[in-house]
């Protein structure tokens, strides 16, 4: 085992123990905390894949500002601190779709790859990077942009019920 | 020289620069704070000029009883600090002396880790803040996820104008492009960066989440002895870091009017301190921002000029 492989490995627990760990939490903010590791611990994944511009992507978009925002909301909505009793929210159907779909996952993997030894890709730089996207893959990023667009305009709407109402009343 | 050696170095170098920088700017704080306002300063600590007040006050902190409130989350609470002030010492790494490599870890983006090791900043502050069980430091920390989450947005589009001048992501190589006139095209990005990097550190003007009139000191209220000290610190380290970042993305970095190769650590040392001498000077100078006047900065000002900036940029690389 290399040095890579140790790091792989310690990692990739360290991201499905808190992984588990933000769903069995019965701390709310706590959960969200083990995210930040988590999603930290995948960043650390991509570093040893020599993906760096992805890695630290995803600590700044991820541990920076989306769970940042969830923790922003649950601390304004209701955070108390220690266990909460009673969250009675059925486990059982999370836990068949994410185990459905982690072990399936793995099992196509697994079966797809075997012992197959994949050597690494060039490193993941910035420069390698924006030449893929903005060449080969220029629309399905477009078309991503468009579905951020529209979520935004979502957004807006959603938080300012007044705009709908108002343009009916003067439209009738 | 062997790996293990420069390593050492290296990491040596930017620990010395961690524990030297911040309070050097911290007793600067004190003594030019004072004289703007007619004081004195502290003048016994350490005989001339109490020039070791900072080590004083760092030897009274560790004499203080280390308090956890009881009703307080004890693991969240206690590590906030450390969650605090790491970032920052790993931004320290990758920010460049001089020319010839003289830097903790050159990254090839570097400024894209800056960034986003700054963005980790947030998370301690809402750690410490919820986790104190306290009203007031709750409060305090909800204003500063609603101010860093907004400020991070210029900070991030003025950093992206700089380096699409210069074409690369690497702190070195934008000091290495970097030419005078870019003061003049970069400005709009250079205000932005400023402005947004005092608010993401909080410094005042954009001290509302620590606000001590209103709100005892925020997500700090609770905390005790050598915990409270390190706040502060992080809070200096911070001044540091921007002031750094502001000189090595907007003023040159190592470019002076003479000698860069063998003086270019100087000069970003004078201009690392001159820019944190500005960021004490609006401490003195201006009152705090109300979080409407603050929201309203941040999303009126600031993001629209930092676009602004993004297409000026665009629009002159690609005449040039």
């Amino acid at each position: 085992m290399t040095a890579a492989d140790v790091l792989l490995l310690g990692l990739g627990a360290v991201a499905v123990g808190s992984g588990l760990l933000v769903v069995t939490t019965k701390h709310l903010v706590r959960a969200g905390l083990y995210l930040v590791v988590c999603l930290g611990a995948v960043a650390g994944l991509y570093l040893v894949l020599t993906a760096e511009l992805v890695a630290w992507v995803q600590v700044l978009i991820y541990v920076g500002a989306v769970v940042v925002l969830l923790l922003f909301a649950v601390m304004l909505t209701r955070a108390p601190i220690g266990a909460s009793d009673d969250l009675d929210r059925p486990g059982w159907p999370a836990l068949l779709v994410g185990g459905g779909a982690g072990l399936g996952l793995a099992a196509l993997l697994i079966d797809a790859f075997r012992w197959t030894k994949v050597d690494l890709p060039e490193a993941g730089t910035a420069e390698r990077l924006g030449t893929e996207i903005f060449r080969s893959w220029v629309l399905p990023f477009e078309v991503l942009s468009v579905l951020l667009l529209a979520a935004l305009v979502g957004a807006i709407i959603v938080s300012r019920p007044d705009i709908g109402t108002a343009g009916k009343g003067a439209d009738r | 020289m062997p790996l293990w050696l420069e390593l050492t170095i290296r990491v040596g170098g930017v620990v010395v620069a961690f524990l030297t920088l911040p309070l050097i700017v911290g007793q600067a704080e004190h003594k030019v704070m004072a004289h703007m306002q007619g004081r004195l300063g502290p003048m016994y600590a350490g005989a001339f000029h109490g020039w070791a007040q900072l080590i004083a006050d760092g030897v009274k902190f560790v004499q203080k009883e280390d308090v956890t409130p009881r009703a307080a989350d004890r693991p969240v609470f206690q590590l906030a600090p450390l969650v605090a002030l790491v970032p920052y010492l790993l931004v320290l790494l990758v920010i460049p002396l001089g020319p010839d490599d003289l830097v903790g870890q050159a990254l090839d983006i570097g400024l894209f880790f800056a960034l986003a090791v700054v963005g980790v900043g947030v998370v301690a502050v809402l750690m410490s803040g919820w986790a104190s069980a306290n009203k007031y430091s709750l409060l305090g920390g909800l204003r500063a996820a609603a101010q860093l989450l907004g400020y991070e947005l210029p900070l991030v589009l003025a950093a992206a104008s700089v380096a699409m001048a210069a074409g690369t992501l690497s702190l070195s190589g934008i000091v290495e492009t970097w030419e005078p006139w870019w003061l003049l095209w970069q400005a709009p990005a250079l205000g932005v960066f400023f402005i947004a990097g005092v608010a993401e550190i909080r410094r005042p003007p954009f001290d509302l989440p620590l606000a001590r009139s209103e709100l005892g000191f925020g997500d700090r209220t609770q905390y005790t002895g050598l915990r409270d000290a390190v706040f502060p610190l992080a809070a200096y380290v911070g001044i540091v870091v921007i002031a750094a970042l502001t000189t090595v993305l907007f003023l040159g970095g190592w470019q002076g009017p003479f000698g860069d190769d063998y003086l270019g650590w100087l000069w970003t040392l004078v201009k690392v301190f001159a820019v944190s001498f500005v960021i004490i000077w609006l401490r003195v100078s201006y009152p705090r921002l109300r979080e409407d006047q603050l929201q309203r900065l941040c999303w009126l000002v600031l993001v629209p000029v930092a676009l602004a900036q993004l297409v000026l940029t665009a629009a002159v690389k690609i005449a040039m």
